[in-house]
């Protein structure tokens, strides 16, 4: 069986948390540029006078499936690498996966991770 | 004689002024929504199109031909370039140098054609491509021809004209009445026949691409090297003062644009940057033969100010002039053409010559601008009631670009497209 680790990050912490990822072991991710607000509120931005909230600002998705007793321990390389300490630095969370198939074999469950 | 360098130059600036309006639709296309580029840019390009073809035919004519009391030249006098068209313009009647008049016909040609592109910057996203292309034909012919003859064609506000008290005698020497009071009133005047964007002050209107905006900022100045370095008509002294004018101030527009919006909103901004340039070039146009290099300075700081000011006056006052031809043109076109009563060394207030110029200057401006207003509401008021200006709230809100010319600009991973027939 297996695990989703989602997490949406600062993009400028992109680096450090693939690095720190591959470091821990993880061979594989899929990162997508998103949007998104949380406490943060995103910003304002100002346009020849004309001022504007931009409320959706750019975030980081880093997607991870990994085997069950291996998620705790992803989540908190995410966690570790992404973390400034400040507002905006976004959420990592866990999902169950049913099933997972290796396009290339055809290999389904843990054996296509 | 042919004089050869002037030739030369007068066909590079003829070059570098048509170069101007593409910079222009990136300047304009940049500061729109993704949705409406496109179109944005095609009103500049159908622009060159339009008045590219009527020049030859009778903008040149009706600029430079036999005068019809002052207001426009003849358009039959020199039709097509032919009648009593003179193949050779005196340059000195001294020595006899001379260049093809034909090269000046490219030159005026592309003043023409850029004017009626800056109009366009009022109505953004929002017209029917036919009735723009129409407008440009009617609104050049009746404006701008017009008023290229009363300013340079020897009419109603050149120096030959009723306009000249004592040594005072109107200056323009690129275009400040012409080509920028005359497309910002227009400008002004369409905003308020067209109405507003639907959402105008509601919805979100940010500019889609600022690069582009800078980009197309940097093409209209290194084109107005030519608008302005080209109005000399020499390749010699005037011609340098004008090139140094023109950069020493749009470098100043720059920093009083900046200056400002720091210190009112906090940030010195991409597009604060790119708009001062286009306000110092604007204000500096009347003036580029006719002030000190330090004179230019003032006409540059303040024209960034001011039009810095000035373009939020549509949100205050409710016209939807989207890209701010008004506060940007209009006043710093305004600017640079009073900014000459005070500032021209031979005849200025500042250089101790008195009021007279200062009149001059405030008379031919407010003249052009009546005029412009006058024939511009008319033209859209035509327009208005034969073709329609507006697309439909559906294709507006969808996007111009695919409602109008059946394209998007910008390609995203989850439209996908297959070629469904291929006509050949």
């Amino acid at each position: 069986m297996s695990k989703l680790v989602t997490g949406v990050i600062q993009p400028h912490r992109l680096d450090d948390v693939k690095s720190a990822l591959e470091a821990a072991g993880v061979r594989g991710m899929t990162v997508s540029e998103a949007s998104g607000y949380g406490r943060q509120k995103g910003h304002t931005e100002v346009y020849r006078g004309a001022e504007y909230t931009v409320d959706l600002v750019p975030k980081v998705r880093v997607e991870v499936l990994v085997a069950d007793e291996d998620a705790a321990a992803v989540v908190d390389v995410v966690v570790g690498a992404a973390q400034t300490g400040k507002i905006g630095d976004g959420k990592v969370w866990v999902v169950h996966v049913e099933d997972v198939a290796r396009v290339r074999t055809g290999e389904h469950g843990d054996s296509a991770l | 004689m042919l004089d050869t360098g002037v030739t030369a130059w007068m066909l590079v600036s003829a070059s570098l002024v048509l170069l101007m309006t593409p910079g222009l639709a990136f300047f304009y296309g940049g500061m729109v929504r993704g949705k409406s580029v496109l179109n944005m840019m095609m009103m500049s390009f159908g622009a060159i199109a339009v008045v590219g073809v009527i020049y030859v035919l009778w903008g040149w004519s009706m600029s430079y031909g036999s005068s019809v009391g002052g207001i426009f030249g003849n358009p039959f006098d020199q039709f097509g370039l032919g009648g009593s068209f003179d193949p050779v313009t005196v340059l000195n009647e001294d020595t006899g140098a001379f260049m093809p008049t034909i090269v000046d016909v490219g030159f005026q040609a592309t003043f023409a054609i850029i004017t009626v592109a800056l109009v366009s910057g009022a109505i953004a996203d929002r017209v029917k491509f036919g009735s723009w292309m129409v407008f440009a034909a009617v609104w050049v012919t009746l404006s701008y021809f017009p008023l290229a003859h009363m300013v340079w064609g020897g009419g109603l506000l050149s120096d030959e004209g009723p306009f000249v008290f004592g040594d005072a005698a109107p200056i323009d020497f690129a275009g400040g009445t012409v080509v920028h009071i005359n497309a910002g009133v227009a400008a002004l005047v369409l905003a308020l026949v067209v109405g507003k964007r639907k959402g105008f002050g509601t919805e979100p209107m940010r500019p889609h691409n600022l690069p582009f905006v800078m980009l197309g900022a940097a093409l209209l100045w290194f084109g107005w090297f030519g608008f302005n370095g080209g109005s000399a008509y020499g390749a010699d002294e005037a011609a340098g003062l004008a090139w140094v004018n023109t950069t020493t101030a749009t470098a100043a527009a720059i920093l009083g644009w900046l200056l400002t919006e720091k210190i009112r909103d906090g940030h010195a901004t991409s597009l604060g940057a790119a708009s001062g340039v286009v306000a110092g070039l604007v204000a500096i146009t009347p003036a580029a033969g006719d002030v000190s290099p330090l004179g230019a300075i003032v006409v540059g700081a303040v024209a960034g100010a001011l039009s810095a000011l000035a373009v939020g006056l549509k949100y205050r006052f409710g016209y939807d002039d989207s890209l701010d031809v008004v506060g940007v043109h209009l006043v710093a076109g305004l600017w640079g053409t009073v900014a000459l009563g005070f500032l021209a060394t031979e005849t200025g207030l500042f250089y101790g010559g008195g009021l007279a110029q200062l009149g001059v200057q405030v008379v031919i401006a407010l003249v052009a601008i009546a005029f412009s207003a006058v024939v511009t509401l008319v033209v859209a008021l035509a327009v208005k009631a034969t073709l329609g200006w507006r697309v439909t709230e559906e294709s507006e809100v969808g996007g111009i670009d695919l409602a109008v010319h059946g394209e998007t600009a910008y390609e995203t991973i989850a439209q996908g497209s297959v070629i469904k027939e291929v006509r050949a």
